[in-house]
């Protein structure tokens, strides 16, 4: 049992810090969400010059193959300095294309080498954070389908080149079985997007399928059997905004601790006050928690035992979710007014954390998968 | 990063199961698993087996009839016997006294005490707590006066302790006590260990709120004590203590007890149930045993990395305060959510049945009798070693230095 990084994941790690501390300080971040494009593709290449693209992609297609572990160790870098990239997205839908490797090659292959950036486009208006409550159609048209519908609230939907999208083949919308996934260009015909800015710092977009027509190629897995697909891939998404959210928190822990020290009041640091240091250290606590969850998280996304995986991501979206909410509300409340002001830093920190659930699902989202379990009366 | 464990650990894990599969008395694990109060002889038969097997001091070195274990085998064994139901080896004696022995004694307390540790023959208590000094420890008063009398040297201790566990059974007490006033209140204290039998002392049981005698006053009345059982030297006894509070950290946070009551706890909740169906399928009921589960789960994990972290040798850090802190909140929400569990049960209180003086409980919920008195009684694991304050204010100096 170890639970340090590897000697090859803490170089990786430090030279992402690195590069981060060099390229991507408070201010070029700041630059970079006030551009039209709200992301860089400065940063896109350097992310891939330091080996980010290929690290999730398998070694058949250029990549290396990286573990849950390895992807815990970028993710939390990624986390503290909060980047805004579109690498989460891509990364998840690299998940994807690796469920039919060969078959998509080439397209791991470009990702790999930082040459394309994936949306993956599965939550509609009615879905809530149910991946299976597909509305969206596919429908069988000669040698390829015909997809019409709208995917909503795309995190990073207009910036990819390449969308990742879930349509129903077969059945009723919540029905878990009928539902296929493509992989198409981001510009095909009948696509429009329209792009906005979210709350914290990043993109998304709502997408529009009228008659966009793909070839059966396009299908990643069997038509119509992409739900445990979707379900295992959803998991490994969930496992690296966990540890994302890790890095996160322990920044703002971090630059709190620091306040608490600099900041003055009735002649002394506000840190010498006990009301201060208790919640302070509850904090800590909070992170330490909510790291341990994520190690956990990152190690199981991997496991062939599939119920073991749900139990252990979902557990951990419960966990981290809760000290995400909780770390960011503190972290303002310890700073006093100043965290109320866009200047700070640790607003920035406090805006992704309390949208930590927004996408893969919030605590009660996963408190309803964790109880439904079929070990749950049994496990411990 | 690695979070398996080695196949070396596997297999001690199935040679610590099996034994206790054999060897844990169906009696004693009976009434552990139904939370029903364990007595002198039960605690004693374990230690006994334990020791024949030598494994009752984990962490004590081979060559002292230690187990010689590391702190992942500890950790193992840990989660093994409670998971089975073994009761746990009292402290005081394998966990406290005995490193303070290793650590400070004199040879001659090292080769009379350690085997009688291992033994059982000596039943120790804690004297610390006073009535005047809880968290405020080295604000403590009991006296020892050094006088030569004819037949040799003796300290003469008044005062008062208190807290003192299962003091009611013991044979031997290690004490903090007052020798010198002059200096700061850390200086001046030194470590005794006193005969329970000796004249002059007097145990008072302290009934608790669940109606059970676990606690004690224990007063000193000139209570004679040779010289020669001072631990180190005089007036450093609160460097020996600090040592002892330190080493108190074998399994602080629990986790493998918290894993055994959590799958308690939803059996009670598949067995009781509302509205037709069992409670653990009520939404508001399952969402808290979720939460708690994620938690505890957190927990674990948090436990095994201080414990693959421990050396075994470096003094603990910090870090331990975080474990009781947290492991102590995971066991009292576990008993909060058994008493509700259980509904209108959690009502009727049954001491003849936690005694064991009777078969089964008056309402014939014998599942449900005992749990509002361990709820209760499990009030106390936040306020004990170092209230939960007092450990993030260690924290605090510790690891953030505001």
């Amino acid at each position: 049992m170890d639970f340090n990084l590897t000697q090859e994941q803490t170089q990786l790690s430090d030279t992402l810090r690195r590069w981060i501390e060099k390229e991507y300080d408070f201010e070029a971040r700041r630059a970079i969400i006030k551009s039209a494009e709200g992301v860089s593709a400065d940063a896109w290449s350097g992310l891939a010059e330091l080996g980010l693209m290929a690290l999730p992609v398998p070694e058949a297609q250029d990549g290396f193959g990286a573990s849950g572990s390895d992807m815990f160790a970028v993710m939390q870098e990624l986390g503290k300095g909060l980047l805004v990239e579109p690498y989460l997205a891509t990364v998840s839908g690299v998940q994807y294309l690796k469920q039919d490797a060969e078959k998509h090659a080439e397209l791991l292959q470009q990702v790999a080498g930082g040459e394309a950036r994936i949306a993956c486009a599965l939550g509609e208006a009615q879905s809530r954070y149910n991946r299976y409550d597909v509305a969206m159609t596919a429908k069988a048209d000669g040698d390829g389908y015909i997809l019409n519908g709208r995917k909503t609230v795309v995190v990073h939907g207009a910036q990819a080149d390449h969308l990742i999208v879930s349509a129903r083949t077969d059945g009723d919308p919540r029905d878990h079985s009928g539902i296929s996934l493509f992989v198409m260009a981001a510009d095909a015909k009948g696509i429009t997007r329209s792009d906005y800015r979210t709350i914290d710092g990043m993109r998304a977009a709502d997408i529009n399928f009228a008659d966009v027509r793909v070839q059966v190629a396009s299908l990643i897995g069997a038509a119509g059997e992409a739900w445990p697909i979707i379900d295992v891939v959803s998991d490994y998404s969930c496992a690296l905004i966990c540890a994302e959210a890790v890095g996160i928190m322990q920044a703002t822990y971090e630059t709190t601790l620091e306040y608490l020290k600099t900041r003055r009041q009735f002649d002394q640091p506000i840190g010498a006050f006990q009301a201060l240091q208790h919640r302070m250290v509850e904090m800590f606590i909070e992170v330490e928690q909510a790291r341990s969850m994520a190690m956990l998280a990152a190690a199981r996304i991997g496991s062939d035992d599939a119920e073991e995986r749900r139990r252990t991501v979902s557990g951990a979206m419960i966990r981290v979710g809760q000290a995400a909410n909780r770390v960011g509300e503190e972290a303002i409340q310890l700073h006093g007014g100043i965290g109320m002001t866009n200047e700070m830093q640790v607003a920035h920190y406090f805006k992704r954390l309390t949208m930590f659930g927004a996408v893969y699902g919030d605590v009660d989202h996963h408190i309803n998968r964790f109880t439904h379990q079929p070990a749950f009366p049994q496990s411990a | 990063m690695n979070l398996d464990y080695n196949a070396e650990e596997l297999d001690f894990r199935a040679e610590v199961r099996t034994f206790i599969e054999e060897n844990l008395p169906s009696d004693i694990q009976a009434k552990v698993l139904a939370h029903k109060r364990l007595n002198r002889d039960d605690y004693k038969r374990w230690h006994q087996i334990l020791h024949a097997k030598g494994w009752v001091a984990p962490a004590w070195p081979v060559e002292t009839g230690g187990a010689g274990w590391n702190p992942v085998q500890r950790h193992i064994w840990e989660e093994e016997a409670t998971r089975a139901g073994a009761p746990n080896v009292l402290s005081f004696g394998v966990n406290m006294i005995g490193p303070v022995l290793m650590a400070f004694g004199s040879d001659e307390q090292k080769s009379h005490y350690l085997p009688r540790i291992l033994s059982c023959e000596d039943w120790w208590c804690q004297g610390y707590s006073e009535p005047g000094s809880g968290s405020d420890l080295a604000s403590l008063k009991t006296a020892a006066k050094r006088v030569q009398e004819d037949d040799g040297e003796y300290y003469v201790v008044n005062g008062q302790k208190t807290w003192t566990t299962l003091g009611q059974h013991a044979d031997m007490i290690f004490c903090l006590v007052r020798t010198d006033n002059s200096g700061r209140k850390q200086q001046g204290i030194s470590f005794l260990l006193i005969d329970m039998n000796t004249p002059g002392i007097t145990v008072r049981p302290i009934i608790t709120l669940d109606e059970d005698h676990e606690v004690n006053e224990i007063f000193f009345d000139n209570v004679k004590v040779p010289v020669k059982n001072l631990v180190g030297q005089e007036n450093m006894g609160w460097t020996y203590a600090k040592y002892l509070l330190s080493h108190e950290r074998n399994n602080v946070a629990e986790v493998g007890r918290s894993k055994r009551e959590l799958r308690y706890l939803k059996q009670l909740a598949m067995a009781y149930t509302s509205d037709g169906k069992p409670l653990l399928e009520d939404p508001l009921f399952a969402r808290k045993v979720a939460i708690l589960e994620a938690e505890l789960m957190a927990l674990e994990i948090t436990n095994l990395r201080v414990v693959s972290a421990d050396d075994g040798k470096s003094e603990p850090g910090p870090e331990v305060s975080m474990l009781k802190i947290v492991g102590t909140e995971v066991q009292q929400r576990l008993t909060e959510l058994m008493v509700q569990a259980v509904g209108p049960y959690g009502l009727p209180f049954d001491a003849e049945f936690l005694e064991g003086e009777t078969e089964h409980a008056v309402t014939g919920k014998d599942d449900a009798a005992p749990l509002t008195a361990a709820y209760l009684n499990f009030r106390k694991a936040s306020i004990y070693g170092g209230s939960n304050e007092i450990q993030k204010n260690i924290m605090n100096k510790m690891i953030l230095g505001l």
